[in-house]
């Protein structure tokens, strides 16, 4: 029961990293209908700003909260700024474009940035300053840390802080008319350009949290930590129904609990035949069969009869 | 046949000469440079093969596919199997290449069939999980029955042979020398124009016109009595059974398969290949895989003496500014030329109303 | 018509390009084809000089690239320090060039850049570093007749394919993975469980390690895997401690090996840890933390600092590149002095004539003394174990490959190639030969100890 326990906790936590970044997926694909497959590149970026900043600061002798508060600052703006050159360069002159031409673009950024990234950190794994006291907890024999707990909570406000400026805010009634129809909601005085890029650079600036709490949870970042953890998420999003928030993040904590009881007990009961090398891919079994039965994913409306 | 031939005027047949000359002169000429240029121009070929096999499904029938690769890879170990040490056995190149078409084709209806009712964004995760399931599988077959060697792949594969006339070693014929990698030129080009032949002869056929009905709208489709089902699945059976050629081929050029050539990063860059060259236009779809397949080896080569000529000195080491440049020329092409760089005239006329 | 049209500016195109590429590659040509080195010996003032060119390939890019670049600096040290010298070969003054490829770890890169290097004409190729890219790529130099030495690539068909041309300054996995079953049973441990992370050197180590453990006994309670690309490991190191193994094997590098010790001591899995030479690195001990303490690792070879030239590379290696080592530079810095020592005996850098002077290889190098045995593997092939403690490597001991037998021949053999130095030494009492003849006399005793204490 006690390993029962930690693989369920050991899924929920790595299941809420998938959800923060598959939010920044969903939050661009809901208005846009986009794969900003450069999202991984976005968390990556933000999560090797914080370390170089947070690592100056602390040398320089500024108290750790302090040092963290301004990193992490300084690498959500970064990020956000990022987001809103990668649309206005890569995305917003491609609008009218065939459909695939955007993805393009996209995987063409994603090779840039990971290139940039290494010419400037190098090719080296960097350490991820803590930046608070790990502390463990056990229950009931298994165990967890305070950090966990943070990531958990980090995302589950995320998710509830985008829903509510989604559909609360009048930011929010613009994108979702921008969503339905950017022409007609052009004519209803929504500005549509400024509507998407906001969706951008609300989604880079959730990346830089979500490349901070990987790193600080993981206490390690490389220049391609983004390719797989965008892969995973965007596999999350589309699990749980792209273009819907709250889909992102049950798809994430699905994904992260499927991979984790997947890899703890599908071995034991295939008689090790299908063991834990098989683990990346019981989340794509799984999607299939969900796609399958509900071809929008777990929570995505029904989509038109456009492809 | 005759017809189209009769047809051509004497400039066009000029030009066909012309690119005749071109294909067999250039492994030649290529060899000057080196016969690493020879090995990048089949390379190049091969990603023809594979960009033409998935414009079948991406540019004529519209389904977005990012696990193509796939069929590559079942294609490849096909051959290794059947013509290795691994299980001792060593078929004839005539025998397994059809049945890795055949094969890969099973591989593409397997695919197809749960991905029918999907659309768009859906269609590419799965498309792009089913890649990585086979790549997996690939990866750990070697227990408890040791099948693919897993990680270890699988080494001395039989290269391309017609009886003792093997395409490896190098060897003399009428006089003139030809090395392994100008021998497998010339097979590859054989091999290329046979299928860009099938490609053109599909994309007019009924079944070509009945993906691009598909593609502009399935349920209009559907009305004027089109069996979409089957239809989608012939254009993923056909797109794998060139995927399976051309992974045959690379088996035996190379000698050596291991899982690691068989990544999703494969996949992304034969898509962007038919992307950037212009999306169901087969010329263009083959510059697109030229280009994208040279390109970085010719930066390889470049990258150095041009930094030297601009600042006299190597400031950034070519390694990262070579996929650096590779992927700042995928954005700019995108960006300036967005129905890709040599589009079919439809689409350039779809594109010219909307703006 | 169009048909016709679009392949020819396609094809013109690719012409095209092949021939920039042409053009560009005729410069370094001359220089290759440079002055036959066999010719006249002692000629008047002006030497002639020759440019050695050898090859260079490791991934420069992807997430091995920290190993690829730090192989390139071990060779890049070797070719200065030669250069230095001034080594003269068949009369010739000889300037040794390095060309480094990346092969980006992809087999098909491997070959193209092979080719590449075949075109240039090297003299020599030190690399790859994958055993995914070296074993592909050696057919290429077999066929050219290039000798082909490697400073990392460890996968035993490597050198099992019968090319005359393949050779390795390293330990191959079998060696290895015997070994490690042997400690981890001379540990007392009982049960253990083996983690792999499916490349071809993980998954080729584990494997070894798992025949070796079993067959002294060792129960393996579980099989689980990861893969090269991963950072979390909780899901299977729960499983791990439900069984409750005393050892936990891993197969694979320092960039997973590192976060996944410090997993385990966060899941309070209390098993030591033990891994390869893929995760006995500086990087290792950087990633895992405090939860690396009193792990074990191994490393082909004898430490660098029981060795007389170890410490001495380190501190030149720091101050070049302001970087520690990370892994292999030492063993490519050794594959590149080998390479040089059979041209200097053979007396010419023709890769023909020197290529059989490389198998009769018997250079002491920084990392051991080198022999090849038949197929071109390092002979003997002793591994030692280390332990990470306060965030340094230290040294357990080393064991030799083959059991007391070998180890007590080894000895002898040993004892006797000291003799020899001494008296080669006596004999002409001019160079440093008395330096390398102390450190083998040394070696021999210790390896004498070694034999005794196993007994």
């Amino acid at each position: 029961m006690d390993t029962f326990l930690q693989q369920i906790i050991n899924g929920l936590v790595q299941g809420a990293i998938y959800a923060l970044v598959a939010l920044g997926y969903t939050m661009v694909y809901g208005i846009m209908g986009l794969i900003n497959f450069a999202h991984g590149e976005v968390v990556m970026l933000g999560t090797l700003i914080a370390i170089t900043s947070i690592t100056f600061l602390i040398k320089a002798g500024i108290a750790v909260p302090l040092a963290a508060l301004i990193g992490i600052s300084l690498s959500v703006l970064a990020c956000m700024a990022l987001g809103w050159s990668l649309e206005r360069i890569a995305y917003r002159p491609l609008r009218h474009a065939p459909r695939l031409t955007p993805l393009i673009t996209a995987i063409g950024m994603s090779i840039v940035l990971q290139n940039l990234a290494m010419m400037i950190w190098g090719r080296n794994y960097m350490i991820f300053p803590p930046l608070i006291e790990k502390t463990q907890f056990e229950v009931a024999g298994a165990s967890f840390t305070n950090v966990q707990v943070i990531i958990v909570t980090v995302a589950a406000l995320a998710m509830g802080g985008l829903l509510w400026l989604v559909y609360r805010t009048r930011l929010g009634m613009a994108m979702r008319a921008t969503a339905q129809n950017p022409a007609v909601a052009g004519l209803m005085g929504v500005n549509a350009n400024r509507v998407i890029a906001s969706a951008f650079v609300i989604g880079s600036a959730l990346g830089a949290v979500a490349g901070v709490m990987v790193g600080s949870y993981y206490e390690i970042a490389h220049y391609q930590m983004g390719f797989m953890l965008g892969l995973k998420a965007f596999t999350a999003a589309v699990l749980g129904g792209i273009g819907n928030l709250a889909g992102a993040m049950a798809g994430g904590v699905l994904l992260g609990l499927i991979e984790a009881l997947g890899a703890g007990y599908i071995g034991d009961l295939t008689g090790g035949f299908l063991g834990s090398h098989y683990q990346d891919i019981f989340a794509f079994i799984v999607l299939i069969f969900v796609l399958m039965f509900r071809p929008s994913g777990l929570f995505g409306e029904k989509t038109g009869d456009r492809a | 046949m005759r017809l189209w031939l009769q047809s051509l005027t004497p400039r066009a047949l000029f030009g066909l000469a012309l690119v005749a000359v071109a294909l067999l002169a250039l492994p030649f000429v290529a060899a000057m440079g080196g016969q690493a240029w020879v090995r990048i121009a089949n390379f190049a070929i091969l990603y023809i093969f594979l960009a033409l096999g998935l414009n079948i499904v991406v540019g004529f029938a519209g389904l977005l596919d990012l696990g193509y690769i796939a069929f590559y890879a079942v294609g490849a170990y096909l051959w290794a199997l059947l013509a290795s040490p691994h299980f001792g056995l060593h078929w004839p190149f005539w025998a397994i290449l059809p049945l890795g078409a055949m094969v890969a084709c099973c591989f593409g209806v397997i695919l197809g069939a749960p991905t029918l009712k999907l659309r768009g964004d859906y269609l590419a995760i799965v498309t792009l999980g089913f890649g990585e399931i086979v790549r997996i599988f690939i990866n750990n077959l070697n227990a408890p029955l040791n099948i693919t060697n897993g990680p270890q792949g699988i080494n001395l594969i039989d290269p391309v042979a017609i009886g003792e006339f093997k395409f490896s070693t190098t060897s003399t014929l009428f006089g003139i020398t030809f090395t392994g990698p100008q021998k497998y030129y010339y097979l590859l080009v054989l091999l290329a124009l046979a299928v860009i032949v099938i490609n053109f002869r599909l994309q007019h056929s009924r079944i070509g016109r009945a993906w691009q009905a598909i593609r502009e709208d399935e349920i209009a489709a559907k009305a004027v009595g089109i069996n979409t089902r089957n239809i989608k699945l012939l254009a993923f059976a056909m797109g794998a059974s060139f995927g399976g050629v051309a992974g045959g081929i690379f088996a035996a050029m190379q000698g050596f398969v291991s899982p690691e050539s068989f990544s999703l990063i494969e996949s992304v860059m034969i898509l962007a290949m038919v992307v950037l060259g212009g999306m169901g236009h087969i010329p263009g779809v083959i510059l697109g895989a030229v280009l994208l397949s040279v390109l970085p080896e010719a930066l390889r080569y470049a990258v150095v003496p041009v930094q030297k000529m601009l600042f006299g000195e190597v400031l950034a080491d070519p390694e990262s500014l070579r996929m650096l440049v590779f992927g700042l020329a995928l954005v700019l092409v995108m960006r300036f030329k967005p129905a890709g760089l040599l589009p079919s005239p439809e689409r350039r006329r779809e594109l010219a109303e909307k703006v | 018509m169009q048909f016709a049209r679009f392949p020819g500016i396609t094809l013109a195109l690719v012409a095209a390009i092949a021939m920039i590429g042409c053009g560009k590659k005729e410069e370094p040509k001359p220089q290759a084809a440079a002055p036959a080195p066999a010719a006249a010996p002692a000629a008047p003032a002006p030497k002639p000089e020759v440019t050695v060119k050898l090859g260079h390939v490791a991934p420069m890019t992807g997430p091995q690239a920290h190993l690829g670049k730090d192989n390139e600096n071990g060779a890049k040290l070797a070719v200065e320090e030669l250069n230095a010298q001034g080594i003269e070969i068949g009369g010739a003054k000889v300037k040794f060039e390095l060309m480094g490829e990346d092969d980006q770890a992809d087999p098909k890169q491997g070959t193209i850049v092979a080719q590449k290097l075949v075109d240039a004409k090297v003299n020599g190729v030190i690399g790859h570093l994958n055993s995914g890219t070296t074993i592909p790529a050696s057919k290429l130099y077999s066929d050219a007749g290039i000798p082909q030495i490697s400073g990392s690539a460890t996968n035993p068909k490597y050198t099992l394919q019968g090319f005359k041309t393949a050779f390795r300054v390293m330990a191959n996995d079998v060696q290895q993975g015997k070994v490690l079953g042997e400690f981890a049973t001379k540990q007392g441990v009982k049960t253990v469980a083996v983690i792999d992370d499916r490349t071809a050197y993980g998954q080729g180590l584990a494997d070894e390690f798992q025949k070796a453990a079993t067959a002294a006994g060792l129960k393996v309670v579980a099989n689980e895997y990861t893969n090269d690309k991963a950072t979390d490991f909780k899901a299977i190191l729960t499983k791990i401690k439900s069984k409750k193994p005393d050892m936990v094997f891993y197969g694979g590098m320092d960039a997973q090996g590192g976060p996944l010790a410090k997993q385990m001591k966060e899941l309070g899995l209390k098993a030591k840890f033990l891994g390869g030479d893929g995760v006995c690195t500086p990087e290792f001990m950087k990633l895992g933390g405090p939860a690396t303490e009193g792990h074990y690792c191994s490393l082909p070879g004898v430490p660098l600092e029981k060795l007389a030239k170890g410490p001495a590379f380190q501190e030149k290696f720091k101050a070049k590149f302001n970087a520690d080592i990370q892994l292999y530079a030492p063993y490519v810095y050794d594959a590149v002095m080998v390479m040089a020592d059979a041209m200097k005996r053979a007396n010419s850098v023709d890769s023909a004539k020197f290529l059989p002077e490389v198998g009769k290889t018997a250079y002491d190098g920084v990392t051991a003394k080198i022999e090849f045995d038949e197929k071109g593997d390092l002979k003997g092939g002793a591994i030692s174990i280390y332990q990470y403690k306060e965030g340094k490597l230290s040294y357990v001991e080393t064991l030799g490959g083959g059991g007391v037998t070998e180890a007590v021949k080894d000895a002898a053999q040993a004892t006797g190639e000291a003799a020899k130095a001494v008296a080669g030494a006596a004999a002409d009492a001019a160079k440093d030969a008395t330096k390398a003849a102390a450190g083998a006399v040394k070696e021999a005793a210790e390896a004498t100890k070694a034999a005794v204490e196993k007994k």
